[in-house]
């Protein structure tokens, strides 16, 4: 294998212009930048309805340079899908020569994939259509005022998930899209986070050199809706990755890698401190949450085949 | 004065966008309260504020830099306020505090 790649690696042409409405500090804008620069040019995108995709497109402007399409909500992969097969269709009448490889990439919030757009998910992998399908990961419908999704993990406050006498926020787990990829058979799935830019992009480019539908997982820290102070979208994206909440990982024909190891784990209270939708957590309600992630970097250790994500240490 | 919105007719089919990038049109500066500023002496040219901005307002420009201290740098990270929000992220992430939020007085 070829040296693993550094920041400097990080093509310095900008493929997503400034100028949208992405909120002060949205880690998803830091995603699109550094997804943009490692798609190829003319790589066709299809996007979900969600904050991307109304802050990115305001009528008569985007912020897009691919050539990019939105149709609905539901219908990322559908849409992904059938350009997939229109390029087909177009080799095959001789319209554009059998040689050119043009890529297609689906992208969707959490919404937009863990629930509404899971059928149209679900049928792009199963069909085997050569597509990539990032989602990015806010863990809420953020762009209609953060109700809670599939993807909110225990415990956190949203607008629908409220904090009172009798509800405490999100009582369910976050749902696990990763194996639900997987069951599918797919050749490539990955979870990617905007602090650890280079296995970002190294992912990716991986992901688009091997042929049929891949999935890869994306952590979007959100101020609005977690939160937190803009500056620290970054610092929180570390925190997850420390503290064993957030893996950066990747499965290649079936085939398990953790990209980020960490010997020793921070224990999760630094992570859920650092956001307000956490803030009225109990001590038990915290522990509760420590067994859950333990549970989880078991998982992980176990299907690594030894211990890459380390114990807490205090 | 405002010139009055197209008609459809006048609109490509689909209402289909041609120029890529032209949110470049919509300044979002004014969304900022607080502005950073690079200490180009002390920044050690280590580019994680130009990959960690959400805006891609860090511009990372060959431009040659000698340091008080007689260092030099090929390359040069300056904030493009004209989009700038504010946010704080290369201030909080520069490793060595080269980059100041300073209050914006207006
Ligand atoms: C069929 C349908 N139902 C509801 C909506 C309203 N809607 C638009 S965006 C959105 C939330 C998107 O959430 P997510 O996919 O997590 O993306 P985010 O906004 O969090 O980035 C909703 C509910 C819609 N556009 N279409
Ligand atoms: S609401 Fe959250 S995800 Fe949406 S633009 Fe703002 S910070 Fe980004
Ligand atoms: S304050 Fe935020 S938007 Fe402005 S340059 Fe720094 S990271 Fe970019
Ligand atoms: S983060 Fe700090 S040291 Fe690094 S390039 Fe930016 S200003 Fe310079
Ligand atoms: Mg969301």
């Amino acid at each position: 294998m070829s040296r693993p790649l550094t920041i400097r690696d990080l093509p310095r042409e900008e493929r997503f212009a400034p100028g949208h409405r992405m909120c002060q500090g949205c880690g998803a804008a830091i995603l699109m930048r550094h997804i943009t620069k490692a798609v190829p040019k003319d790589t066709i995108i299809t996007q979900a309805t969600g904050c991307v995709e109304v802050t990115t497109t305001l009528y008569p402007e985007t912020a897009w340079k691919h050539p990019w399409i939105h149709v609905a909500f539901e219908n990322a992969a559908a849409v992904a899908s059938g350009v997939e097969a229109a390029l087909k269709a177009l080799k095959r009448k001789g319209v554009i020569p059998e040689s050119k490889d043009v890529k297609v990439l689906s992208m969707g919030g959490d919404g937009g994939t863990f629930d509404i757009g899971i059928q149209a998910l679900s049928g792009m992998l199963e069909r085997g259509h050569d597509v990539l399908y990032i989602v990015y990961d806010n863990e809420a419908y953020m762009n209609t005022g953060i109700q809670r999704s599939g993807a909110t993990p225990f415990g956190a406050w949203t607008t629908t998930t409220p904090v009172g006498k009798v509800w405490r926020g999100e009582w369910r787990r976050k749902k696990d899209i990763i194996s639900i990829a997987l069951a599918h058979r797919v050749p490539y799935v990955a979870t990617v986070n905007p602090a650890f830019l280079p296995d970002l992009y190294e992912k990716i480019r991986k992901a688009l050199s091997i042929k049929g539908p891949k999935l890869i997982h994306a952590f979007s820290p959100c101020v609005p809706g977690w939160r937190y102070e803009p500056e620290l979208t970054i610092a929180i994206a570390k925190m997850a990755v420390f503290t064993g909440v957030w893996v950066n990982y990747e499965v290649e024909n079936g085939e398990f890698r953790v990209t980020t190891p960490v010997p020793k784990r921070k224990p999760v209270e630094e992570y859920l401190k650092l956001q307000g939708r956490f803030r009225h957590l109990t001590a038990q309600e915290i522990s509760e949450i420590q067994k859950y992630v333990d549970e989880q970097v078991e998982h992980i250790n176990k299907l690594a085949g030894k211990v890459v994500i380390g114990p807490v240490e205090r | 004065m405002s010139k009055s919105l197209p008609s459809w007719r006048e609109l490509p089919i689909g209402a289909v966008i041609l120029q890529p990038g032209s949110t470049v049109r919509y300044k979002t500066h004014e969304w900022r309260t607080l502005r950073p500023v690079i200490n180009q002496d002390k920044c050690i040219r280590c580019r994680l504020c130009w990959a960690y901005c959400p805006e891609g307002t860090i511009l990372e420009l060959d431009k040659p830099y000698t340091t008080k201290a007689g260092k030099v740098y090929n390359i040069t990270y300056e904030v493009n306020y004209d989009y700038c929000k504010g946010c704080g992220v290369c201030a909080y992430e520069c490793p060595v505090k080269a980059i100041e939020m300073v209050p914006e007085v207006r």
